[in-house]
């Protein structure tokens, strides 16, 4: 049985013995690899399951080993949403995603344009500096930044210090829409040109509906980028808890409950699920955004 | 006439440049080069947000160097998570991409399972883990203890926890899944027909036809997951508070690298030292330490000949 499966390829010569061959091999191929596929698929979708379960557990049962509830408790998510504070913490997190997300693409959009489209000197260094930026870890800035706006402004205890570098460009969405305006033609530019469309004209009527692939992309990078941040948070908020954020607030739930993993799991289950339904509208912006990260040049 | 009209027009020019450019100009000189400037400076001063900074010379670096505890096993963790947590992730996503490529029903939503977990806010992520391998109810030790494996303490154990860590890692491979996807599907047809046509085993045509295309992108991931390495701040610092049982707010107190510095990465000693213990100058030293090591590896994605980003066209 093996010997006829480790047979080297006979398909030169498409006689019915060795077409049945084939056809069986790519049968066991076939089965192979939906079963690495379906156990790949328990590995990822597991966790999502038992913490989902758990977040349905009585208290006391979420102090066992048990796996599935014995009674469904949905009022737990009721209790997590009357927990002080929590609404608050998603209100800020919708303003600092939402705000967030569109100060970024309308400021990043015009610097993509010019580093794609425009020829001038210093444009490679320019491009050099905002990889640069990109890659950096955000603590290398954080004490001036700190104290520039805690110490000078006055707005720790708030998310704007978040906020408003925002409206200045933000270098990840600067490259990943500049790749992506590198793929559509300079003939639609200069033919929006030979028309008498001026360069901002040309970027608002033509290039930014060619872009909207893009342009969706870096939105939702961006509005996860917010929703997910807990180093800002906990830098410029942690002092006041009316400014806190969902990433924030949710380790404090912890605290809050001790031993109950039950709420504590309610809670990341309310944290994950607006990422998770955002990404199923929107899949494939997405998935076209992670790849863009990936292209050479 | 026709000089004058041709230095208006390049006038003109650049002025569009920088008005369109404005935005990353004025964001690069006010959040990025003033910033690291001031970094530089204040690493050499005594600066606790009180008292005016005083000029200490080098005392901030020998102390980050020679005396504060945490700088050198933050530094070996960083290492080890270079080695050991992004080569299995480059290894694991490129399994994860083939296997969806050969995936031939419900591509979809194998797809869709597969990338889901990538998406879970880091926060949440960590607390789920930091449930799920919890040691008293945990379901992955309970699953463990049945079958008959000695179930190891997690994030509770010095030796487990960047085990751990890579596990959640792992699970969230879904960038990488992509990005591999889409370059195991660029990889020509022809190559692997005509590797079959003579006669290659699986292996070989992995071996001499998909790495050799695919190697850009591999090296891509390795030098990406590198400086990712270097920003990995809140999964182990999560990890580390909710399995030590800290509550948050209480957090000055908090010992970071909890079990015993196992989960120290260098980003968390820059909060440490400027944020708990208010030396804004030591705290200057990790940060520039940190700006070093990521712009080296940075440089490599950039080089130009033969780099990863090209920067022109």
């Amino acid at each position: 049985m093996t010997q006829v499966l480790d047979r080297p390829v006979e398909l030169k010569t498409p006689a019915s013995p060795a077409e049945r061959t084939a056809r069986r091999k790519a049968a066991l191929e076939w089965v192979a690899v939906h079963s690495l596929g379906l156990a790949a698929a328990l590995f990822f979708t597991l966790p999502f399951v038992f913490v989902f379960l758990t977040s349905l557990m009585s208290d006391t049962q979420a102090l066992s080993r048990d796996l599935i509830p014995h009674t469904w408790e949905w009022g737990n998510y009721q209790r997590v949403f009357d927990t002080p504070g929590f609404l608050t913490w998603w209100r800020n997190t919708l303003i600092y995603a939402g705000l967030g997300t569109v100060l970024t693409v309308v400021s990043s959009i015009p610097v993509a344009y010019a580093l794609a489209k425009f020829r001038f000197r210093g444009r490679n260094l320019s491009l050099m500096l905002v990889i640069s930026m990109m890659m950096l870890p955000p603590q290398v800035v954080i004490i001036p930044m700190y104290l520039f706006w805690a110490k000078q402004l006055g707005l720790s205890g708030t998310l704007w210090p978040l906020i408003i570098p925002m409206a200045f460009g933000d270098a990840f969405s600067i490259f990943l829409l500049r790749q992506f305006l590198m793929t559509i033609p300079n003939e639609y530019v200069d033919a929006a040109k030979v028309d008498g469309c001026g360069d901002f004209r040309t970027l608002i009527r033509v290039v930014i509906p060619m872009a909207k692939p893009g342009i969706a992309a870096v939105a939702l990078f961006q509005f996860f980028y917010a929703w997910n941040d807990y180093f800002g948070p906990q830098i410029y908020a942690s002092e006041n808890q009316n400014a806190w954020t969902l990433s924030y607030g949710l380790e404090s739930f912890k605290g809050m409950h001790h031993t109950d993993w039950n709420l504590t799991m309610a809670a990341t289950v309310l944290v994950m699920a607006p990422v998770i339904l955002v990404f199923f509208f929107a899949q494939k912006a997405f998935v076209e955004g992670v790849t863009l990260t990936g292209v050479k040049g | 006439m026709s000089t004058v009209t041709l230095a208006s027009k390049r006038r003109r020019s650049a002025l569009r440049t920088a008005a369109f450019m404005s935005p990353w100009l004025i964001g690069f000189t006010v959040f990025f080069a003033y910033p690291l400037l001031s970094t530089v400076y204040f690493s050499f001063m005594h600066y606790d947000g009180f008292k005016p900074p005083t000029w200490s010379g080098t005392k901030n670096w020998t102390y980050v160097f020679e005396h504060y505890p945490y700088f050198w096993p933050a530094l070996r963790n960083t290492l080890w998570l270079v080695v050991v947590m992004v080569s299995l992730r480059v290894v694991f996503g490129l399994g994860v991409g083939l296997l969806i490529t050969k995936i031939k029903t419900g591509t979809g939503v194998f797809r869709t399972l597969f990338y889901l977990p990538y998406l879970a806010p880091p926060v949440a992520a960590t607390m789920a883990f930091a449930f799920l391998l919890n040691p008293g109810t945990g379901p992955v030790n309970s699953v463990l203890e049945k079958v008959g494996i000695p179930a190891p303490g997690w994030f509770n154990d010095p030796t487990w926890s960047k085990p751990a860590l890579t596990l959640l890692a792992l699970w969230g491979i879904g960038d990488l899944m992509v990005i591999f996807m889409a370059a195991l599907l660029d990889v020509p047809q022809e190559q692997y027909e005509a590797a079959e046509l003579d006669g290659a085993s699986a292996w070989q045509r992995f071996r001499f036809v998909t790495l050799p295309n695919i190697s850009p992108i591999v090296m891509f991931a390795v030098v990406t997951g590198v400086i990712q390495t270097m920003q990995y701040y809140t999964q182990p610092l999560i990890a580390g508070k909710v399995a030590s049982g800290v509550i948050q707010g209480a957090g000055t107190q908090f010992e970071p690298g909890y079990p015993e510095k196992s989960t120290l990465t260098l980003p968390q000693l820059v909060y440490n030292l400027g944020f708990q213990r208010f030396d804004y100058g030591s705290a200057c030293v990790v940060a520039l330490v940190l700006f070093a090591l990521s712009m080296v590896f940075t440089a490599f994605l950039m080089r130009r000949r033969g780099g990863l980003i090209q920067a022109g066209d």
